[in-house]
């Protein structure tokens, strides 16, 4: 058991061309959109001027996306954790550089086949000097996340986690991100984690 | 905070599949890194840590048909199954698997040799959960260069937090194409034997290793016992593929690390360093060093003697830390030849014997991440 009680204090989804804020959306595209031209059209929408942005991979651009609105209404610590899983990996990258590889292989695509990159772009964008950490697993495991963000902040390790999934594979994109510090109303749970992840913003 | 206890360990490289043959191969100065053929460079191969992979399937045929799986598969079941040969005792339902890879079975991507998912690192951990009949699901760990040290730091914190009594930290990467060809577009592979902090480091040198360490939160039963006591980890927030130019993140993780040991700089024996040889790196990693007042501490690199192992590399020399403070002796930095970077560091030149209390290995990776951890070594009362 843990000393003290953690609240989700906001989340973040995007999924099915559109970004929610908690359960309400900020964005909704065309479904025709490819995943290019929708993260294009988010960062657009979102006002985010950050050039890099257009030189990420997909995985990138989505964390980008997600943690703009995220941290949108509060003050996050350097200190602030980010704690993400995936079951994909680096894939779309992946196949990007071994497509490369028979001609001109790229650094700039092949730095992009680690999944912990995306944490690296969060924390360069909003200078986070902080715990990272990139697990891999099946599916959307809120035990894990839950009892690893508990650690953090039970330790004084972090003050505040960003915690949750960001998953890309064949252009299908799954992100779920959430704010886990001592401010907020709705507790800490498994069950909680896996309801908000679960929520269909239809 | 509780401590972990680093029990059993088991590494299978190109110095041997025991860790006892890899310390005797470091004790005599032995590396593992050869010249291999490969026409991706223009001086016609480069040289590379690599497992001979008749020997490997020779020692793996007792477990299964070599034939039937990948080489990582072969090395880090080989390693796992080590451990629990050496502990009949333990209890799968209660042990918990911590895995670190970065790119696993990468070279089976789109490549349907092999049956199931295993070019997926989830298919990868399955299968290892499966062939042991692992209860839990593995906990992986894909974070760059630091995974082996961040997978024991993991551990350490969810055994903290008692979520498990015991787990088993295992990691392994290939000198796959895959990663060769992205280093090589780097321009970062060297074309000698990497020469980690020495003046005429040309840059780095692959490897492919498995590593297997049983932790637990009960002591080990020998005289002394190693314990991992402190450990952090920091992201620079600078740059993805190039390390901080003040070692940002690197001294935040030695700093934490230190305080969560509540120790000081200066009670530190021996510094097992990540020295990967290219130019940043090793002098991002002197400034670290230097700003966290380490001044005079021996310290090596083992990518002179294994090369990168990437997500096998932390742990693997977590292990062989483990056996520096045991045996209280340090091993040789090899290739280094005149210092290089702008900072002071004592880098051990030959084997030497001295008596060690405590450790700091650190590690750092693409995407700015960077771990230090503190081990320390107690007699049993």
């Amino acid at each position: 058991m843990t000393e003290f009680s953690y609240k989700i204090t906001d989340f973040v989804r995007l999924k099915n061309h559109g970004i929610f804020h908690g359960t309400a959306p900020v964005f909704k595209a065309e479904k025709s959109l490819a995943l290019e031209q929708f993260l294009k059209e988010s960062y657009n929408k979102l006002e985010i001027a950050y050039p890099k942005f257009h030189k990420m991979d997909g995985l990138c651009k989505l964390g980008i996306l997600a943690s703009e609105v995220l941290f949108k209404d509060h003050t996050i610590s350097r200190d602030t954790a980010l704690v993400f899983s995936n079951a994909a990996s680096s894939l779309e990258s992946d196949k990007n550089h071994q497509q490369a590889m028979g001609g001109v292989v790229s650094p700039a695509v092949f730095v992009y086949t680690l999944p912990n990159i995306v944490l690296g772009e969060i924390s360069i964008k909003y200078n986070l000097q902080s715990e990272t950490v990139f697990f891999i697993d099946n599916a959307f495991n809120p035990e894990l996340l839950m009892d690893y963000a508990e650690v953090l902040l039970d330790s004084k390790k972090s003050p505040a986690v960003v915690c949750g999934w960001i998953d890309l594979k064949n252009a299908e994109y799954d992100v779920f991100l959430c704010l886990i510090s001592n401010k907020g109303e709705l507790p800490l749970s498994k069950e909680n984690l896996k309801q908000l992840y679960l929520f269909e913003n239809e | 905070m509780k401590k972990i206890y680093l029990l059993d360990d088991v590494i299978v490289s190109p110095l041997g599949f025991s860790t006892r043959e890899n310390l005797t191969a470091l004790r005599e100065g032995r590396s593992g890194l050869k010249f291999h053929k490969n026409n991706r460079f223009p001086c016609g191969g480069f040289y590379g840590g690599i497992i001979e992979k008749d020997s490997l399937a020779n020692a793996f045929v007792g477990l299964g048909d070599p034939k039937k799986f990948t080489k990582l598969e072969q090395m880090m079941l080989l390693a796992v199954s080590r451990i629990l040969e050496k502990n009949p005792g333990l209890h799968l339902y209660e042990t918990a698997l911590v895995i670190s890879t970065t790119k696993g079975n990468i070279d089976l991507l789109g490549n349907s040799s092999f049956p199931g998912d295993r070019g997926n690192l989830c298919g990868l951990g399955n299968l290892i959960r499966d062939f042991f009949g692992f209860q839990r699901q593995p906990i992986l760990i894909s974070n760059a260069c630091i995974s082996g040290g961040l997978a024991l730091a993991v551990a350490k914190r969810l055994l903290a937090a008692g979520k498990f009594s015991q787990a088993i930290v295992l990691g392994g990467d290939l000198v796959s194409d895959f990663v060769l060809s992205g280093f090589h577009s780097f321009g970062a592979i060297s074309p000698e034997p990497c020469r980690p902090f020495s003046k005429n480091r040309k840059g780095i040198s692959l490897g492919e290793a498995a590593a297997a360490l049983l932790v637990s939160s009960r002591k080990s039963q020998g005289p002394v016992h190693i314990s991992l006591i402190g450990e952090a980890s920091a992201n620079d927030a600078t740059h993805i593929s190039a390390p901080s130019r003040t070692g940002e993140g690197l001294f935040k993780s030695i700093q934490n690390a230190l305080r969560e040991a509540q120790l000081c700089p200066g009670d530190v024996d021996y510094v097992s360093a990540h020295g990967t040889a290219t130019a940043y790196n090793d002098e991002m990693e002197a400034t670290a060093f230097h700003r966290s007042g380490l001044f005079g501490v021996p310290l090596n690199s083992f990518k002179g003697a294994y090369g990168h192992s990437l997500g096998a590399s932390a742990l693997l020399e977590s292990i062989l830390t483990k056996h520096s403070l045991l045996n209280n002796e340090l091993f040789a930095s090899m290739n280094f030849d005149e210092l290089g970077v702008s900072k002071p560091l004592n880098i051990l030149r030959a084997f030497e014997r001295k008596e060690l209390k405590i450790a700091l290995k650190t590690a750092s990776g693409f995407g700015g991440c960077n771990l230090a951890l503190v081990l320390k070594k107690e007699e049993n009362d």
